[in-house]
């Protein structure tokens, strides 16, 4: 049992490294002369650092990278069959998959918390949960589902399609890849222990000072988000060089596919910025371990750094959440709508104009906070700002789709309705960018709507979309057409009338964050959760059509859409290395409906003249 | 369910690019730690403005001068070895190796003699930064000698030394880091005393 094997190694150094961590913490406390050589917060921090070391490596990186740097031999396996999924895999198909059915679980665990928190706040007092259950259960939650968006459709589909779209073998940097992946378990460990050691209560922005002062389980909740941030970094990195250098013959950048470029900015934005989480995160353990004083206003400290830090990165993170999901939307509408992308170079301009501007607002989060305000002109500014680029997506959106020939199918039915949720997110957005309006409704439920139709309605429906689409593709098998139609429109009906009503009781005034609210606001928020299980009950669908397909579906073709980008011209799935000979892009990928344009790629050696090189001269085949 | 394990029996990537790859995502992964070490300067000067407590200039003068100069000597053992001058690269990678020790040890005996403690804002901002700089010029020592014993076993040569220029190429980052964390912390704006 290959499987059993490596995930024996893993967890067997992981705990013992943990456990050495912990006694040397405790001998070296001792040895300093500390009144207490247990401290759970000291000890288990330092312990973790050293069990996520004896994971990772036990988990095959020793094996295959280690060795290297004490000068011995590396080996790496290449194993067939199911296994392969829990061993450290560096094949980008591999770990795509295995991102894609962890974040699936993740989703649907914190899915079911939602339905618990609906379940609470149908009506008004305490019924099922006490106040701090319902904090640990919306700061599950939130935590989770952040975790979702920023990393499923990146580490999942990002990983399995990014190089097979670009023509490339594999990512640049295979190694680095597994890696990124095998850190998430320990993450996902960390925060679903937290409700058997003391619970949440700071939601998922984790402000101090009650962050630092708390007394339940945030020490575990800093140091799965810390891991988690460097697995996103690393894939981060990996991506950016793998855009720009993997690229085959051909596959200029004016011929790269929207998902691609979505994925591009999506990188730097990773690479560029996640480090804000981490320095927030290292600064509250610090406080809390170390007895420093960054937020503590007694001895010169300022709690608003923290704000500052953490929106650093967690603005532009909502664009690492959304931009792989518009990019998704605008692939498939390209592909579904028979005619070429509208104003292609205009929506690349965009996803580069939203790099840069994702940097520059952070602090509209903050307008209540506190800040100085001279701030709030430039930042409402900024923020509004980012409508221009947005508004080109939308504009290259609405072009293709203009006097096209629609496809209907599942993934297109979702990819417009990202178009259609995130309008309303983007519209609802510029109530909170205005500082007057906003100051009304900042912590209210207009936020949850708002931020609920940009990510879910935008990220998570274009999650669907793209499962719905590459799923033939991804296992070769199909699943059924009429229960993926019906998933659609239960989803879409739900999360609207779900979200929609949501901003009312917003307007009204009614906190967020709350396990309870005014009996005035009944009739309202029963209806809500009434609205919010048939949202819930409408993945089951889901579940149930796709574990049906993945065993019993009928064989998928190579290219049941017959859709033009490379990914569509090898076998489904892709055999290992993707290609079986090297591909060369000689057109661009959404050339529908003319007849003169030339195929996108054609395949085998010898390059056609005049074909630019790929990137860096290398990478295909 | 077939397992086959083979070794070494997928090589991945192709070898005309590799050293290039390699490159590029280094500097992206210094890029990527200067917006860490970016981010705690930025926060230093949020906290404090320009004002700092009273810190030993002798010892900070000293083990800046030491770090600058352990750069000399990493920079020496890698043309060394880029010339096949193997003796001299491991001398030079030796020196190196003493020289960080030297920084390391000053550091920690700056933090024993320190006139502030951690729970005020200064010290807080202080150990944070010196602690995170020296967290990496311990990663580094641990490198260079990694990569010392491998040149010992004659694994570098001319045509094959990425491990070593990648690691000087760490090294002289950690330094460029310090280059700006000295002023800020040594050097900047107004001594004040808490409690004044």
């Amino acid at each position: 049992m290959w499987a059993l094997r490596t995930l024996s190694g893993g967890l067997g150094m992981g705990l013992l490294f943990f456990y050495i961590g912990i006694g040397l913490t405790a001998v070296l406390r001792n040895w300093f002369g500390y009144p207490e050589v247990w401290d759970r917060d000291f000890n288990v921090t330092i312990g973790y650092v050293f069990g996520l070391l004896g994971w990772v490596m036990g988990m095959g990186m020793w094996g295959s990278w280690g060795r290297e740097w004490f000068g011995l031999r590396t080996h790496s396996y290449y194993i067939r069959g199911w296994q392969r999924y829990f061993t450290w895999s560096t094949d980008h198909k591999v770990i795509g998959v295995q991102y894609l059915a962890t974040f699936t679980i993740v989703f649907l665990l914190a899915g079911l918390m939602a339905m618990l928190m609906r379940l609470e706040l149908a009506t008004s007092g305490l019924q099922f949960f006490d106040k701090s259950q319902y904090n640990t259960i919306l700061g599950l939650h939130g935590i989770l589902m952040i975790a979702v968006a920023v990393a499923a459709v990146v580490g999942g589909f990002g990983n399995y399609f990014v190089p097979l779209l670009i023509g490339a073998d594999d990512m640049a940097f295979p190694r680095l890849n597994a890696l990124s992946f095998w850190l998430i378990p320990p993450v996902a460990l960390m925060l679903l222990i937290t409700p058997f050691m003391g619970g949440l209560e700071v939601g998922w922005t984790a402000y101090p000072p009650l962050s630092v002062q708390t007394q339940t389980a945030q020490g575990f909740w800093n140091l799965a988000i810390v891991t988690f941030g460097l697995s996103s970094i690393l894939s981060g990195l990996n991506f950016v060089v793998t855009i720009i250098y993997m690229r085959a013959p051909g596959m200029t950048w004016s011929r790269l596919p929207m998902f691609v470029w979505s994925m591009f900015v999506t990188a730097w934005l990773a690479l560029f910025y996640t480090q804000g989480f981490a320095v927030a995160l290292l600064m509250v353990t610090l406080d809390r371990i170390a007895g420093m004083g960054f937020f503590n206003a007694d001895d010169g400290g300022d709690p608003l750094l923290y704000q500052h830090v953490f929106w650093f990165y967690s603005h532009p993170a909502v664009y690492i959440m959304i931009l792989p999901g518009l990019g998704i939307a605008l692939e498939i509408i390209g592909h579904f709508s028979g005619k070429p992308l509208f104003a292609y170079r205009y929506a690349v301009g965009a996803f580069l104009g939203i790099l840069g501007l994702s940097g520059v607002v952070w602090a509209h989060h903050m307008f209540t906070s506190g800040i100085p305000n001279y701030l709030h002109g430039p930042f409402l500014v900024m923020t509004e700002l980012i409508s221009i680029p947005t508004g080109l997506i939308f504009l290259s959106a609405l072009g293709t789709i203009w006097m096209g020939k629609l496809r209907l199918t599942a993934p297109m039915l979702f990819a417009l309705a990202v178009i259609f949720n995130f309008a309303n997110g983007g519209v609802t957005g510029i109530f909170l960018a205005d500082v007057p309006t906003d100051i009304h409704l900042q912590d209210t439920y207009f936020v949850v709507a708002h931020f609920h139709y940009t990510i879910v309605g935008g990220e998570i429906f274009a999650m669907f979309a793209a499962m719905y689409y590459w799923f033939p593709k991804m296992t070769g098998r199909m699943y059924n057409m009429k229960l993926a139609k019906l998933h659609f429109w239960w989803m879409f009906i739900g999360f609207n009338v779900t979200f929609m009503t949501m901003y009312w009781p917003g307007i009204q005034g009614m906190n967020r964050r709350i396990a309870d609210f005014p009996a005035a606001m009944d009739g309202i928020n029963f209806f809500i959760s009434l609205a919010s299980f048939g949202l819930g009950a409408g993945f089951l669908v889901f579940v149930g059509n796709m574990v049906y397909a993945l065993f019993w579906g009928p064989a998928a073709e190579a290219n049941p859409w017959g859709a033009r980008t490379l990914e569509w011209q090898t076998s489904s799935p892709p055999p290992l290395e993707n290609f079986d000979e090297p591909p060369m892009v000689t057109g661009h990928p959404y050339d529908y409906g003319l007849p003169d344009a030339p195929a996108h790629a054609r395949f085998g050696p010898g390059l056609p003249a005049g074909t630019p090189a790929g990137g860096g001269g290398g990478g295909g085949g | 369910m077939a397992v086959a394990a083979t070794a070494a029996a997928h090589a991945h990537g192709h070898a005309h690019n590799r050293l290039q790859l390699n490159r590029v995502g280094l500097w992206l992964f210094f890029f990527s730690e200067s917006i860490v070490f970016g981010l705690l300067l930025t926060s230093r000067f949020f906290l404090m403005g320009v004002d700092r407590e009273h810190v030993d200039q002798q010892l900070g003068l000293i083990i800046t001068i030491i770090l600058l100069l352990s750069s000399v000597t990493a920079f020496t053992a890698e043309t060394a070895i880029e010339q096949d001058r193997r003796r001299l690269a491991s001398w030079m990678l030796l020196a190196t190796i003493l020289l960080g020790v030297i920084f390391t040890v000053g550091v920690g005996f700056e933090w024993s003699i320190a006139e502030f403690n951690r729970k005020e804002v200064f010290g807080t901002v202080f150990f944070t930064m010196t602690g995170i700089h020296a967290t990496h010029v311990v990663t580094g020592v641990i490198m260079l000698f990694l990569v010392w014993v491998q040149l010992k076993r004659g694994k570098f040569s001319s045509r094959d030394h990425f491990a070593v220029s990648g690691t000087v190429m760490y090294w002289h980052f950690v330094d460029v880091v310090w280059v700006f964390y000295y002023p800020a912390l040594y050097l900047i704006g107004n001594v004040v005393t808490p409690g004044q």
